[in-house]
Parts: structure tokens; sequence; C-alpha cells
């Protein structure tokens, strides 16, 4: 256990609620620079809206491209909530505590990122009521339920729910403290928003049960989500690279992989950015840097799985497939990229304890990680369609146009512009738990030794 | 989704393309497109990678130099009766109908192009813009089949408004649907007769006996597609029958 500043309550309040009641410098022009930006991505998708989706570079053979990538990245991202909020309370994690919240605010902005794909990637989007929801709006049909993209709405729908009553009981008791703390317009919301906190007994048993509850429920999500969207392509037979067992478990640990990594990239950025180096300390990134190795290895077995499930039947086919994904230009160096950046390069880095305590380190690895997984969605989807079956007649490639990549970076100014307006009304760091964790880690005089006294949650 | 009772009809439509038969010549090809109004496969929608044809020659050369042959294989809608397009559709735009073809209902689609991944065949086609034609073309367009808008998949129909039309026809003067009543654009437009379309479930029709026939192949079986268009391989008087894709 590393020594650590004991901190008094009256310290972590203000230095927790730094950018709520106060506004940092940095924040407003940065919250307008992502705004053009996001402001600049709607333009895109009105363009896209107005003259079809003509304007990508989708074409025949390969009908999805980079936008299913990008809806498969987000979600991907969006694990990082329950794995740390969810699994590490239930396997009682005390490192989790100043992460939580920062996590499941993850998840829920980058599904809502995620949905806008699919649905803006749709030839008549104003059309897509029929398919998302479970309604037939007197049209005499309901959506087809044997389609996996009637499966996702449910399966994003149901983690969107979960994640955001998991979030919103987590931030009560803060929302308590900020009413406090507030006059105006702002108390009268608070008031509103804590729904009558008070801080007694009973409300904190209900608030803990409620958290306990929440996560052992959204465990099974946990694993669905992510299999359920792997389905997409799992259940196509026609194309080689898509049409594989594997994909369910390979996928989820690939989502895990790349959350927890968004997650480290987060945290080191809102140290960085309200210095918060009391809170988010080293220890964190080790331990998330552990996790992230045996993540990381899992995925790395996965993906060797998928390989040999795809060669192991020899057909001539999927062979070529393989040996284009790997060997063929453009496609080989995007693999070399994917494969050094998603493994090959962090992994052996956090085997340093140098590495997985330096913050700067940690941020740039878990970067590249996301570059890795980001490809590794794009070599999965794009190559198979565009060598689908034997009829080579029909072969063609896939040139992402420059709208396409704008409306990736809109995805990333989307979710950072969100996380920065949700920092001004509501504390990234929970502070509740960070009361707790101080409570729970309190030094204990044995003989001559302190020794830091971990007192557990009750069962 | 049709029930097994309905599924039972009086007819089960289906062509067979006999592969020998098949000079190139693309006849079929511009009947397809002049008959179901089929957006022109202009230079910039070439470039673009978003051609349509309904039905397409795929020509491939077999042999070692100087015995090459070119061998040609127009591909169109497989009417599979298992067929992936169909599940994927999370709107129900695809559907198998009781007469054993798979139909496009363009006004429930909403485009999101899963069935055109689904389809082995690459037969599906995304209207990436909305189609437009130039003045010399707008009095050839079909008035009996609809115009897509863009952001829908669309498909061979098997000319279902040819179908449509002789089922009147014959129901109004009473008489029994005879095999070649109904001709689609391509087996019309086929000088070769390479392309024939007809009942399955009429045993004495020319595609069930073509469907008989020892040459008889269906394209990418291993799927598992059970396809109601049926191929009869290219006779090679040097080395036998050589049929479908090696």
């Amino acid at each position: 256990m590393q020594q650590r500043r004991i901190l008094d309550e009256v310290a972590i309040n203000h230095e927790l609620l730094r950018g709520n009641l106060a506004t940092p410098k940095w924040w407003l022009p940065t919250v307008l620079g992502l705004l053009v930006v996001v402001l600049f991505g709607f333009t895109l998708m009105g363009i896209m809206f107005n003259k079809g989706l003509g304007v990508t570079g989708l074409n025949r053979p390969v009908y999805w491209g980079l936008f299913i990538t990008t809806f498969v990245f987000w979600v991907g991202i969006s694990h990082a909530g329950i794995m740390i909020s969810a699994i590490l309370r239930l396997t009682q994690a005390e490192w989790r505590r100043p992460v939580t919240r920062a996590a499941e605010l993850l998840t829920v902005f980058s599904l809502l990122t995620a949905l806008f794909f699919p649905l803006i990637h749709a030839g008549r989007p104003w059309r897509i009521f029929y398919w998302i929801t479970p309604f037939d709006f007197a049209r005499g049909i309901f959506p087809n339920a044997r389609s996996p993209l009637v499966w996702d709405p449910f399966a994003i729908g149901t983690y969107l729910t979960g994640s955001t009553l998991f979030l919103y009981v987590a931030l009560l008791p803060d929302l308590g403290v900020l009413r406090d703390r507030t006059t105006g317009w702002k108390h009268s919301f608070y008031t509103v928003a804590s729904l009558g906190w008070r801080g007694n007994p009973r409300q904190w048993r209900l608030q803990t049960v409620a958290g306990i509850l929440l996560s052992a429920l959204m465990l099974p999500i946990f694993v669905s989500v992510h299999s359920i969207v792997s389905w997409d392509f799992a259940v196509t037979p026609s194309v080689e690279g898509w049409h594989s067992t594997v994909f369910a478990p390979y996928f989820v640990v690939g989502a895990v992989h790349s959350g927890v990594s968004a997650v480290v990239t987060m945290m080191a950025v809102m140290r960085w950015l309200w210095g918060w180096d009391n809170y988010i300390r080293p220890e964190h990134f080790d331990a998330l840097a552990r996790l992230l190795i045996v993540v990381a290895c899992a995925w790395l077995g996965f993906t060797f799985a998928e390989l040999i499930f795809g060669v192991y039947s020899l057909e001539a086919p999927e062979r070529a497939l393989r040996e284009m994904q790997m060997f063929q230009w453009p496609w080989n160096l995007l693999f070399i990229i994917f494969f050094l950046t998603a493994f090959a390069i962090p992994v052996p880095l956090w085997f340093f304890k140098r590495v997985r305590n330096n913050i700067a380190m940690m941020f740039w690895t878990s970067i590249l990680v996301n570059i890795g997984m980001w490809l590794e969605r794009f070599l999965i989807i794009v190559p198979g369609l565009s060598r689908k079956q034997p009829f080579v007649f029909t072969w063609d490639s896939y040139q992402v146009s420059p709208l396409e990549w704008g409306l990736l970076l809109w995805s990333f100014a989307w979710v950072m512009m969100l996380m920065l307006l949700f920092s001004k009304f509501f504390p990234l760091i929970p502070l509740f738990e960070t009361k707790e964790s101080q409570v729970f880690t309190t030094d204990v005089k044995i003989g001559r030794v302190n020794m830091p006294a971990v007192i557990r949650e009750l069962d | 989704m049709v029930t097994a009772a309905e599924r039972v009809s009086s007819h089960k439509w289906g062509m067979a393309v006999d592969v020998d038969r098949c000079t190139g010549c693309q006849a079929c090809v511009m009947a397809c497109q002049a008959e179901n109004n089929i957006p022109l496969s202009t230079e910039d929608i070439y470039r673009q990678k978003r051609t349509f044809a309904w039905i397409r020659i795929e020509r491939y050369w077999y042999g070692e130099f100087p015995n090459v042959k070119a061998r040609f294989i127009p591909i169109m809608c497989q009417h599979c009766e298992n067929a992936p397009c169909e599940p994927v559709c999370p709107v129900f735009a695809t559907y198998h109908n009781t007469e054993g073809m798979n139909v496009q209902v363009y006004n429930r689609c909403v485009g999101t192009r899963y069935c055109g991944n689904g389809c082995p065949y690459n037969v599906r086609f995304f209207n990436y813009w909305e189609p437009t034609w130039p003045t010399s073309l707008r009095n050839q367009l079909n008035p009996d089949v609809t115009i897509r808008s863009r952001g829908i998949m669309e498909k061979c129909s098997f000319c279902v408004q040819r179908i449509r039309r002789v089922s009147r026809e014959t129901t109004r003067d009473g008489r029994e649907l005879q095999d070649g009543d109904i001709e689609t654009a391509c087996t019309e437009a086929c000088p070769t007769n390479a392309l024939v379309f007809g009942d399955y479930n009429d045993d004495k029709s020319r595609v069930s006996i073509m469907r008989n026939d020892d040459r008889k192949y269906t394209h990418l079986d291993a799927l598992n597609t059970d396809p109601n268009v049926v191929y009869l391989a290219q006779v090679d008087a040097t080395g036998g029958a050589a049929g479908g894709h090696e």
C-alpha cells in the first residue's frame, strides 16, 4: 500500500467541486472549440440527409464501412463503465473509486455517440422508427425479430437505461452536497435533481443496495451488448471473415480492452485538467495497467483463435481473405499498425512498473490501444465485404470519403463536449466514494507499525 | 413471414440458365435496364463503383494460352428459397412470397443495406443517389415499374409486373396459364435462348426439364441458399462439362 495524503472532507469538497462551483479558465474556450467541430459534424449529417449516401465512399460490395466501424468502436468504449463500476464494485477492488463516475459517464456518452452511426447510416433515416421501435405504427408489420439489427436497439437501449440509472444513483449524494453549496437557479436545479437526499442512514442504505443491485443486473448486459453487436457480422454466412462463432466473446474482450484503455486516457486528461493529483494517483494507473495486461492477453488469444477458426477448414476463399488482410497492400500496412498499437507496443511496456506509474506513458499507450482497436474493427468489416465470395467480377475496394472522416472526428468532439458540459454541472470524481475510501483506509497502529486498515463494503 | 399453408401455391417461379448457350451479348442486361427503370450506370457512377445491373454477365477466362476461352455467366437475383438476405432485414422489406420469389418491398425499406451484405451473389443494389434520366429517356420509362427513390435497395424481381399482368389476363380470359406465356425481359431478349423462365410446379415446363438435366448446378451450393435459378454447365468439347467457379 502506497503512502497517500490524508485528506479532510472540506478539502475533498473544495477540490472535487472545483469545476462545478467555479468555472476554470480553459473551460469555455475548449467547449466552444468542440462545439464548432460538433456543429460541423451535424452539418455533414445534414449534407448526407440532403444528398443521399452517395456522398460517402461506400459502394456496391462494400455496403458498410467507416460508420459501422465507428459504431462498433464506440460501443466497445462503452464497456469501460460496466467493467470499472460494476465488476470492480462487485469484486470490491478499492482502487476503482475515483474513476467509477467518469467510466459510467464514458459509457453513457459513448453509447449516445454510437447510436448515431447506424441511424445516419440508413438510406432513409427518417424511417428508422419502423426499425428501432417494436411497434407497427398501424402498418401491420412489426420489426423483424430475426434480424440482428433489431436486437441492437434492444441491447443498446437496455445498456443505456441501465448505465444512466447507475450513474444517477451514484450521483445522488453528490447532488445533495452541490444543493447545499449553491444559490439561485442552480440551487433549485440541484434540489430537484437530488430527489430529497438528506444523507440519513436509510437513504444511504437504499443507495448502496441500489448500486449493488444495478451492478449485478448490468452484468448480463456486459456480455450481451457486444455479443449482439458482433452478431451483426457473425450471422452473415455470405461474408468470409464475418461468419465466425468466436465473434461474441472475442468482441466482448476486445471491447473491454478498448474501454479500459479509454478510461486510462480519460483519467490522465482529468488529472491534468483539474489538477486532481491527490485523487487520481499513479497507483490507479498501475492497477488499471495490470488489468489491461490480462485483458489484452485474453484478447490476443481470441484474435488468434478467430484466425485459426478461419483458416482451419482450409477453404480457399477464407484463406485468400486472411492472406489479403495480412499481406496485401494496403491492408498489410493497416494490419501491422493494428497489431503494433493494439498489443505489441503497449502490452510489453505495461510490464514495467515505471511505465505503469508514469501517467504520460499510460496516456499515450492507452491512445495507441484505441487506434489499434478501431483498425481491428475496420479490418474485420471492410476486407470481408470487398472480397465477398468467389464472384471476382464484383470484388471492389473502398475509399473512405472526407465526409466520413469528418464524422469520425465529430464523434470524438461530441463525446468530449458532452463530458465537459457534464463536468460543469456534476462532479466527475464521486465525493462520497472518495470520502468512503478515506474512512476505509484509515491507518491503524499495531505495535509500532502503522497498518492501513481496509474495511470493505457490507455484504 | 409466410406460413406453411400459405407456401402452397400453384406456382413456383424459377429460371434456368444454359451457360453453354450464352454468348455474352448483353442483350438481357439492356432489356432488363429498359424494362425495370434501372438507373443509368454512367461513367461517373462506374467510377464510384455503384453501377446497377439487375442481371449482369460475368466473364471469366479459362485455360492456358493459346487455348484461352471466355466463359459467360449471367448472374441475377437467385431468388433463394433459403435466402441470406431475408432474415437480416429489420423491417421485412425483403421476404419470400408464396410463389417462390424473393421480393423487395420498396416502401418498407429503410436502407440499412444489411441484405446487400448478406447476399453472396452481390445482386442487391443500393440507390446511393436519387435516380435521374436524361430527357431523351423520359418517355422510355416503364409505367408498370416503380421508380426507386434514393436510400433503398433494389434487385431483380423476375419481372413481377409481367407475371401479374399475364396472370390477370389468363384469369380474365378463363384459360390455363401455359408454359411460355410469361417471359421476363431478359428471357425475351436472349437470342440464344440461354435464359428460360417458367414454373417449377409444372412438371412439363422447360425450366422443370432443365432443372433435371445432368448439367444442372446452382451457384455457391456450400452456403445452402437453395436458389430458384439453376444453371446448366458449359459443355467443353476438350474437357467435359466445366461449370461454375473453381
